[in-house]
């Protein structure tokens, strides 16, 4: 094997090493392309993550239903009767609708995004108030800072527990006091603190300021009956949130009799949409990243590739030289090609280091805690594969050029006395 | 070991042509000593140029220990140059940048041999040109008939059939240049055959035979009493 070859390999660096300082400026341009491509590609990659970190724990492939306002008249009714939901609408969805993976009924106090006053030892708080299945959490999860969330035994036993937020915790109670365990007023009815939450600050739909109870104290407590305010459901991973979403409406429209065309009666969120528009933009942040990269690389290679033609022609009576002493073409070329690799991989490999630093210390930086939508910013194995390969196919592309002026050297010419 | 017949070779400048050689007829055996003499324009440089196959013939035979050669592409001129001839050229033409027993192992390198092998050798052929004890030196650290010696050792090392000397000593004054051909004629004395191209008269006097060159034929060819280099040194 000529890879193996010891004496290849010393010629090889007996020539680079013949002329460092301009060995090293040639590489230059390829380690700031390296580095730019791995930056590029780590940020955009660090991006990606910084979302997929703040999405964390939201289903994608979830959506949320709620009822509205009838805005067409239909069978004899007028525009503009209100629709409630009713908990068996939850059973009859699931029922029908197989592609719905987690179903969670909610009901809230007062309107949408109605405030509730919370009392405790004199204190008070201006909060939303949910009755939450259990469920929920599979869709949204809440990231706890102390205690639990809601569990199907506080469902089924309708225990009088709630899990209330950080904003909410921050006004009923002092910095640093003990709240778990303790009872806070809702509408005169008290309920013990089982959890506190840490609200998402980029998706937000619940609101910061917000309490929880199960489903089944709510509707005891105060009195909702069979009400449904809204849904959170999530879909299977194989299914379209779209046509999830629209099967959804029209059985619901069915059922209270709405016009098929009216598009207000029922309010909807398609949580996929999100997400897809922001991976479809991450996507676009890496391509582009990566197509900057390339043609950065690409001039760094096309540089070596000059300072080799240059080095041709100095060396011309060496490869002269080399030439009569029995050298064949095929020789002379593989040593001025892998001249261009050997520089090229060592310039890429260097520059990928010294990226790979900037990359650590942006993480540091960074941490783990920010609500910056970048994390971890790194670039992966498939993307430093697909960069190397391309590097040294590149670098041996245009290795190919000064290696054919080399083979043109006559060696009669080269020795030609002058 | 050498044969010519009829060989031609013109060269092209512009819209005119130049017959450098028109019709080259001669032999050499093997341990012959020739010296090509000529005065500049005569041929004498293009014809080892053909013999070395560093250029081609237009038309003729050209027959080297019994191989033909013709139809060369490069890497067949380059594989049959690496194993019949031994170049040494007036201006020495050693790599700068490898030391002097690294330029004697370079033909041998081309001709794969084993690193090791090439080593023990090059120091062999130094220590035969006398120069063991300079193996490690780098060209520039070499006056220049040491040079010459080592491009010498350079072209044994490959152990070639012909050894081609394009103006051997013309870079070098007369006391170097005998003591390189006391060199070369101990080295035709052991058997080797050489051909050597120059215009001075007391160098070709140091040959066997002189074979003169004049706008491109052969108007003298005479074997000779060689002088023997020795004795000036």
């Amino acid at each position: 094997m000529w890879i193996l070859d010891r004496d290849l390999w010393s010629e090889i660096f007996a020539t680079l090493g013949k002329n460092l300082f301009r060995t090293f400026l040639t590489m230059l341009g390829v380690i700031i392309a390296m580095i730019i491509l791995v930056l590029l590609l780590g940020g955009a990659n660090g991006m990606s993550n910084g979302f997929q970190k703040i999405f964390a724990g939201t289903a994608s492939n979830s959506l949320f239903v709620w009822s509205q306002s009838t805005s067409e008249p239909y069978k004899g009714f007028e525009r503009g009767r209100r629709i409630q939901f009713k908990l068996e609408d939850a059973t009859i969805l699931k029922e029908q609708i197989p592609e719905i993976e987690v179903l969670a009924p909610r009901i809230e106090l007062g309107n949408h995004r109605g405030v509730v006053t919370v009392y405790r030892k004199g204190l008070t708080s201006g909060s939303a108030v949910y009755g939450d299945y259990p469920n929920v959490d599979e869709i949204m999860k809440k990231k706890l800072l102390e205690g639990r969330f809601l569990n199907e035994n506080d469902m089924t036993e309708s225990k009088k527990v709630c899990v209330i937020g950080e904003e909410t915790y921050k006004l009923l109670f002092e910095k640093g006091e003990n709240s778990i365990g303790e009872d806070v007023r809702i509408n005169g009815v008290f309920f013990n603190i089982v959890g506190i939450y840490k609200p998402n600050q980029n998706i937000n739909i619940d609101g910061e300021n917000s309490v929880y109870i199960p489903f089944s104290t709510f509707q005891k407590a105060f009195g909702s009956g069979d009400r449904m305010g809204w849904m959170a459901i999530s879909v299977q991973s194989d299914t379209k949130v779209p046509v999830v979403e629209s099967q959804i409406k029209r059985l619901l429209k069915n059922k209270y009799d709405i016009n098929p065309i009216d598009e207000r009666a029922i309010g909807s969120f398609d949580m996929s949409e999100v997400f897809n528009n922001v991976s479809a933009f991450t996507g676009v942040l890496q391509g582009v990243s990566f197509f900057v990269g390339i043609l950065t690389l690409l001039a760094g290679v096309i540089a070596i590739s000059n300072i080799l033609l240059i080095t041709v022609k100095e060396r011309t009576k060496e490869i002269g030289i080399r030439r009569a002493l029995g050298a064949t073409p095929k020789v002379v070329k593989r040593q001025i090609v892998l001249e261009s690799i050997v520089i090229t991989v060592f310039a890429g490999f260097v520059g990928f280091a010294i990226a790979i630093g900037f990359l650590a210390i942006a993480n540091n930086m960074i941490g783990e805690n920010s609500d910056m939508p970048f994390y971890n910013l790194m670039i992966s194995i498939p993307q430093f594969l697909g960069s190397f390969i391309l590097m040294v196919g590149l670098s041996v592309l245009i290795g190919l050029i000064p290696a054919n002026r080399a083979i043109r050297i006559k060696p009669i010419d080269a020795l030609r006395e002058e | 070991m050498i044969q010519i017949k009829d060989l031609h070779k013109s060269y092209k400048m512009g819209k005119n042509s130049l017959h450098v050689l028109k019709g080259i007829n001669f032999n050499v055996e093997e341990g012959e000593l020739v010296a090509i003499m000529g005065s500049s324009g005569s041929g004498k440089s293009t014809l080892l140029n053909i013999l070395g196959m560093l250029d081609s013939s237009d038309s003729g035979e050209y027959i080297l220990d019994n191989v033909p050669i013709k139809d060369l592409n490069e890497t067949k001129a380059a594989r049959y140059r690496n194993k019949f001839l031994g170049f040494v050229f007036q201006s020495f033409n050693l790599i700068n940048y490898k030391s002097a027993a690294e330029n004697v192992a370079l033909p041998l390198y081309y001709q794969k041999v084993p690193r090791k092998e090439r080593q023990e050798k090059a120091l062999k052929y130094l220590e035969q040109v006398g120069l063991k004890e300079w193996a490690g030196h780098l060209p520039s650290e070499l006056s220049g008939g040491q040079k010459q010696r080592v491009a010498i050792a350079r072209a044994l090392a490959a152990e070639p059939k012909v050894l081609l000397a394009d103006e051997p000593t013309g870079a070098l004054d007369s006391k170097t240049s005998y003591e390189v051909m006391d060199l070369i004629q101990k080295i035709n004395d052991q058997g080797n055959t050489i051909l050597i191209v120059t215009h001075e008269p007391d160098i070709a006097d140091m040959c066997k035979r002189i074979v003169h060159l004049k706008d491109g034929v052969i108007i003298e060819d005479k074997k000779i009493e060689q002088v023997r280099a020795e004795q000036y040194v």
